[in-house]
């Protein structure tokens, strides 16, 4: 189990950057279409100005969280908060 | 004045008396994080109408999606609050924080029902209206992680996942009570008045069950544990630094997000939010038909909160929370392809002698007429739907014509209605599945010390977020799938979103939460 979690977190990493890429690519697709259509331009700006800012970060985390779980850190779950600080 | 705690700590030598001491702890705490939820809910159960008082018209679905990102905005602030309130719950104690955020969660929602339109202030409204649901979000950040903690702190260990459920069944019941008093508001003024301005009367209300709230809360003492540990000196110099920049702590909270709450999260709001908007807005069904179903399934459900709760004192919370997540992802798609058989015009065959086309024209001072052209239809399976479209002609022809708008409504039949309850009931008993044990399962994973602090910030992460922003990229996913030959979209499309955020976590959580509960939280 542990050598599964080590090698999924090589997955969680790749997750992560991989949502920021297609979200920074997405965006830009829809913007641009919507720019030369002059359809809804304000609309397609607004929704992918909140989403990428807020999701940006989290995907971060979730690189984070890959990073750990290849380096072996999650083999030991703390089974009591007390371990934790 | 008497002391709910101390009441809880002196008489905990019977079994008894200390479960009753609990109780009034439980209804205590639950009360206020419920009118909590209330105050964060009207806002989302009127998305509706308070786009057409608050936003530009020109464009119904711009006004729509602005009113989402509005209520989306209440949802990312939640994060913040967490970091802010967890902090100071974790710094001076739960009992002074959350009194807090409730005083800012009423009074923004008593100032949202004062607004002036968009029709009398033009930008300010919209922008005012962005500003509070920023304070409710973080008022809200700051609520729920401190109720959960209270209760648990004062709850007996093999007890825990039980008495903490109370507090999950608040967001629920929240919800109810929105729904509950916007349709007693409409069905009492009238559909009319309501749209002028009665809309304004629940979001007025919370005042009133505010101070009712606070009155409760100051009654309440702190957190035992809290007290014990303020009085042994061990409280945190520094709970966001403790909680984020120690490495063993934060991959608690990472495990915490990722492997738990953001599933959560999507299941939670796809039940019991992006089922409304898809009944709504994809189905048309008629406003009162579909409160009325979300109040019965909601009802229905409610204790299933307590008893998956319950539950994980016994078989673990993790077998719970995955097996919700893991019937969200399979059953969705079926549940919302069966959702919208029942209300699918296509599929029901028309009883013509009780259908009928009228047509009125109404020319105003300017000489421009509009043509109103109202087509009824009954079926057969006893449902029926009128379709409204308004065309207007201009007088001077020099002018592009205005596009014509188009109101669909649809009414179910009574087994439709029953039917489409219960595809209701069964997403949001997923929802207490996943979200029953989850405030047991965060208190158990930080110590007392940053617990507030460490707990709020994933919750309201995969809440707020991932949850929250549910309803506003599903939507935004079925209008991008609308093209010239299918005008309508892909009405499933919008599912990806929360099936795909789900399976992710359902994965992580198989691999890396722990099967057993941590039974200490004395720490």
């Amino acid at each position: 189990m542990n050598s599964l979690k080590r090698l999924s977190g090589f997955l969680w990493i790749l997750l992560g950057v991989a949502v920021v890429y297609l979200m920074a690519r997405q965006a830009g697709t829809e913007i641009a279409a919507a720019t030369k259509a002059n359809k809804a331009v304000l609309d397609t700006k607004m929704f992918w100005y909140i989403i990428i800012p807020i999701f940006t970060p989290i995907m971060l985390g979730l690189c984070l969280f890959g990073w750990y779980a290849w380096k072996g850190e999650y083999d030991q779950i703390a089974r009591d908060s007390e371990h934790l600080v | 004045m008497s002391d709910i705690s101390t009441q809880v700590m002196s008489n905990s030598g019977t079994e008894e008396t200390s479960t009753k001491g609990l109780m009034k702890v439980i209804m205590a705490s639950s009360v206020g994080t419920l009118i909590e939820w209330y105050d964060f809910y009207i806002y989302g159960a009127m998305a509706t109408t308070i786009a057409k008082q608050f936003f530009p018209q020109d464009n119904p679905t711009a006004a729509f999606l602005a009113a989402l990102a509005t209520f989306a905005a209440g949802f990312v602030v939640r994060p913040f609050g967490a970091l802010v309130f967890g902090r100071i719950g974790d710094l001076i104690g739960r009992k002074y924080t959350f009194l807090l955020t409730l005083l800012l969660m009423g009074g923004s929602t008593f100032a949202i029902g004062l607004i002036p339109g968009y029709a009398k202030i033009g930008i300010w409204a919209p922008i005012l209206i962005l500003l509070l649901r920023f304070v409710q979000g973080l008022a809200l950040g700051g609520e729920y992680g401190g109720a959960a903690t209270y209760v648990a702190e004062h709850s007996p260990v093999k007890r825990r996942g039980y008495y903490t459920a109370y507090i999950q069944t608040t967001a629920t019941l929240g919800f109810f009570l929105s729904l509950g008093v916007i349709l007693t508001t409409r069905k009492v003024m009238g559909v009319e008045a309501f749209n002028d301005w009665g809309w304004r009367l629940p979001f007025i209300v919370s005042i009133f069950l505010i101070a009712i709230s606070v009155y409760i809360r100051l009654r309440m003492a702190e957190s035992p544990l809290f007290a014990k540990i303020k009085k042994e000196g061990k409280i945190s110099a520094n709970p966001l630094k403790e909680s984020f920049a120690h490495k063993t702590n934060l991959k608690m909270v990472l495990l915490a997000l990722f492997a738990a709450v953001m599933g959560q999260g999507v299941v939670w709001y796809t039940g019991q939010f992006y089922a409304q908007t898809f009944i709504e807005r994809t189905l048309s069904i008629e406003f009162e038909q579909v409160r009325y179903l979300l109040c019965i399934a909601i009802l229905a459900v409610t204790p299933f909160f307590l008893v998956f709760g319950a539950w994980s004192d016994k078989i673990g919370r993790k077998t719970i929370m995955m097996g919700g997540m893991l019937l969200a992802i399979l059953t969705y798609r079926p549940i919302y392809k069966a959702m919208y058989h029942l209300a699918d015009p296509k599929a029901k065959t028309e009883i013509a002698e009780n259908s009928s086309v009228s047509k009125a024209v109404a020319v105003a001072a300017t000489g421009d007429s509009t043509i109103t052209t109202t087509t009824v239809k009954a079926f057969t399976d006893g449902s029926s739907s009128k379709v409204v479209k308004k065309e207007t002609i201009l007088a001077d022809k020099s002018k592009p014509a205005p596009k014509a708008e188009t109101t669909k409504t649809f009414w179910l039949s009574s087994f439709g209605f029953w039917m489409m309850t219960l595809f209701v009931f069964i997403q949001i008993l997923y929802v207490t599945m996943v979200y029953g044990p989850i405030a047991a399962f965060l208190v158990e994973l930080f110590p007392t010390r940053i617990r507030y602090t460490s707990m709020s910030l994933p919750y309201h992460i995969g809440n707020g977020i991932f949850g929250g922003l549910t309803p506003f990229i599903a939507t935004r996913l079925v209008d991008a799938s609308k093209t010239t030959e299918n005008p309508g979209g892909d009405p499933y499309v919008g599912l990806w979103y929360p099936i795909l955020i789900a399976s992710v976590c359902f994965v992580l959580g198989m691999l890396f939460l722990p099967s057993k509960n941590d039974e200490n939280v004395m720490d």
